[in-house]
């Protein structure tokens, strides 16, 4: 650090001076440093597109549009689909959902309006905690605890009063879409409450008061008029957890079965975009195969961006409007 | 049931209900630390911190490799993303227009949301590619990339909310604005930046996905950055889809060492941030 930067700037006798200047104080350069370095957030970004469709092109232009109709997956013929994984990638987030959705907004709405402001802290910093989980321990557990249990009580349960329906029907190995969405479950509901949590709080008080007033009851109050103040940052909630569930890849991996096939039931193994990568990348003997396992990514990148993209959108209109 | 009784019951049901949700969401992490820790705690012995793994199906050594793996990949990943990440929030605080940091802003979030098995092809094609072998290199890139969105946003909101008044008082006494920031918004503003250094560091401390394929993994100790490099994470999946006992075991062990890790360094950081919170106010 020169000692020299605080002296005060002359007076500018030019452009050119007042550039050189304003170098000399510093702050110029420290403007075009930070600058240089945002903007490598920015080119990250442009590379990553880049890299995955510059790295792909042999598989986007043999298969086409084909790629997303087809449920070929074979090495020796080099014939490649992806509606398994896309079909499989959807479900599981689907059946996350389900589960954590409900879960979730129950948990938000007690820590919110309920808990008083200490005891909600605590919770939601446990609740944060499982967030910071690594995806491979969930996996991990999920692979000697859930998968038996389902195996064991909860498959054979399902089957003998839902086996009628496609959706139960099938052997109960444990592993399959139904285990995978639990797990994404569990991993979804953190974000869903951390951040439906804070459009909760954000609603101002006059909302609850005048409900009240009005002689709802506390539930009422909460889901006729608070709730419906914080929809959006709900929503935006919702969909960085769906945005999760669909890139997620140890935990289901580890439980999915690993199976490209499309299955109308839930009990059977399946795969998933991010699975598949994971579990062949590392041996993709051709390279079509790996440039299909790169095209995949690409369209994994593609529907992230969109439906994390929806969820900053929905979560910036809340903050907006709850400060105006 | 009169109308009112009947409101009064949907009341009382709708939010006990709620309260279940939480019972439900908190106590599964009670139910993931008590069943790691009943599960590593029972794996763990002394040979895995000091020892190297052993062959397919053969009982004992360790994961000492692992361990270091991790610390190097890990400490090489925020060499890269700290700084990045901590000046471009610099940037997006200090120096920003509109239009620009609002972009960089939103592509942080974005990038903050690519899922990691992304980011690993993405470090596959940079990185392993062109020197056509797996590497610490390559891993680290990895991580460095999941790293720099989080550090950017972190350091930006909390340097967003030193108060404007303190950059006045600097300014006024002639300083200018590079050292306004050095010398007085950062420093008002280190507990909470950190905080969010150790969290994200913690975050990809735990990830896996993006080393399958670009740090790889290595039964042996790797010397350098360059050779394949074995990591905790790794270890974990691998050992864990395996059909050996002892390997379930050693997963088991390397799971409650990883957790450990994690949540450790999120306590750490809630610490960091609380007492610097308080000492602001103070």
């Amino acid at each position: 650090m020169p000692s020299s930067v605080a002296v005060s700037v002359p007076p500018a006798t030019g452009a050119k001076a007042t550039f050189f200047s304003r170098l000399k104080g510093g702050d110029q350069v420290a403007y075009l440093i930070t600058l240089l370095f945002a903007s490598i957030v920015l080119l990250i970004a442009v590379l990553i597109v880049f890299v995955l469709w510059q790295e792909s092109t042999i598989a986007r232009h043999k298969f086409g549009l084909g790629f997303f109709t087809s449920s070929a997956w074979d090495h020796n013929e080099d014939n490649y689909g992806a509606l398994p994984f896309i079909y499989g990638t959807l479900l599981t987030s689907f059946l996350a959902l389900l589960f954590a959705v409900p879960l979730g907004v129950g948990a938000a709405i007690f820590l919110a309006e309920l808990a008083p402001p200490k005891i909600s802290n605590a919770l939601t910093f446990m609740v944060e905690l499982l967030a910071a989980v690594p995806s491979v321990i969930y996996g991990l557990l999920a692979i000697f605890t859930l998968v038996p249990l389902l195996r064991d009580y909860v498959e054979p349960a399902l089957k003998a009063t839902l086996g009628f329906t496609p959706l139960f029907s099938g052997a109960a190995y444990g592993v399959g879409y139904l285990a995978a969405g639990a797990v994404l479950a569990i991993m979804t509901f953190p974000f869903i409450i951390s951040v439906s949590r804070e459009a909760l709080l954000d609603v101002p008080r006059e909302q609850r008061e005048a409900a009240l007033a009005l002689g709802a009851t506390r539930w009422e109050a909460t889901w006729q008029a608070v709730v419906p103040f914080a929809k959006l940052g709900i929503m935006g909630s919702i969909f960085l957890g769906l945005a999760r569930a669909l890139g997620e890849t140890m935990a289901v991996t580890m439980v999915i079965g690993n199976v490209p096939r499309i299955s109308a039931s839930l009990l059977s193994s399946g795969y998933t975009i991010a699975s598949v990568i994971a579990n062949e990348f590392a041996e993709a003997s051709s390279d079509i195969f790996r440039e299909s396992l790169i095209f995949l990514a690409l369209v994994l990148f593609l529907l992230t961006i969109v439906i994390n993209g929806a969820a900053r959108l929905l979560i910036i209109a809340t903050t907006r409007k709850g400060s105006t | 049931m009169s109308r009112l009784a009947w409101r009064n019951f949907v009341n009382n049901v709708m939010l006990s209900l709620t309260a279940v949700c939480t019972f439900l969401t908190v106590s599964t992490l009670f139910l993931i630390l008590g069943y790691l820790v009943y599960n590593g705690g029972k794996s763990l012995d002394w040979n895995f911190f000091t020892q190297l793994p052993k062959g397919p199906g053969e009982v004992g050594g360790g994961m000492a490799n692992a361990i270091v793996g991790t610390a190097k990949l890990v400490g090489l990943a925020s060499v890269i993303g700290i700084p990045i990440g901590f000046i471009a929030g610099i940037y997006l605080s200090e120096f920003g227009g509109i239009t620009f940091p609002f972009i960089i802003r939103y592509i942080a979030d974005l990038l903050n949301g690519v899922p990691s098995i992304v980011v690993g092809i993405f470090a596959y094609a940079v990185v392993v590619l062109p020197l056509k072998h797996f590497s610490a290199w390559a891993g680290s890139v990895a991580l460095a990339v999941m790293l720099i969105p989080v550090v950017v946003r972190n350091t930006e909101q909390f340097l967003q909310s030193v108060p404007q008044s303190l950059r006045e008082g600097a300014l006024s006494l002639g300083a200018s604005k590079w050292r306004t920031i050095v010398t007085v918004v950062v420093p008002a503003s280190i507990s909470g930046i950190l905080t969010g250094i150790i969290l994200g560091v913690a975050r990809i401390a735990g990830e896996t996905a993006p080393l399958i394929f670009t740090s790889f993994g290595n039964q042996f100790w790797s010397s350098g950055f360059n050779e394949p490099t074995s990591s905790l994470p790794v270890m974990v999946y691998n050992y864990a889809i395996s059909p050996y006992d002892d390997w379930h075991r050693q997963a088991w062990a390397a799971g409650l060492v990883l957790l450990a890790l994690v949540l450790v360094s999120n306590i750490l950081a809630r610490g960091i941030l609380a007492r610097g919170v308080a000492a602001n106010r103070g």
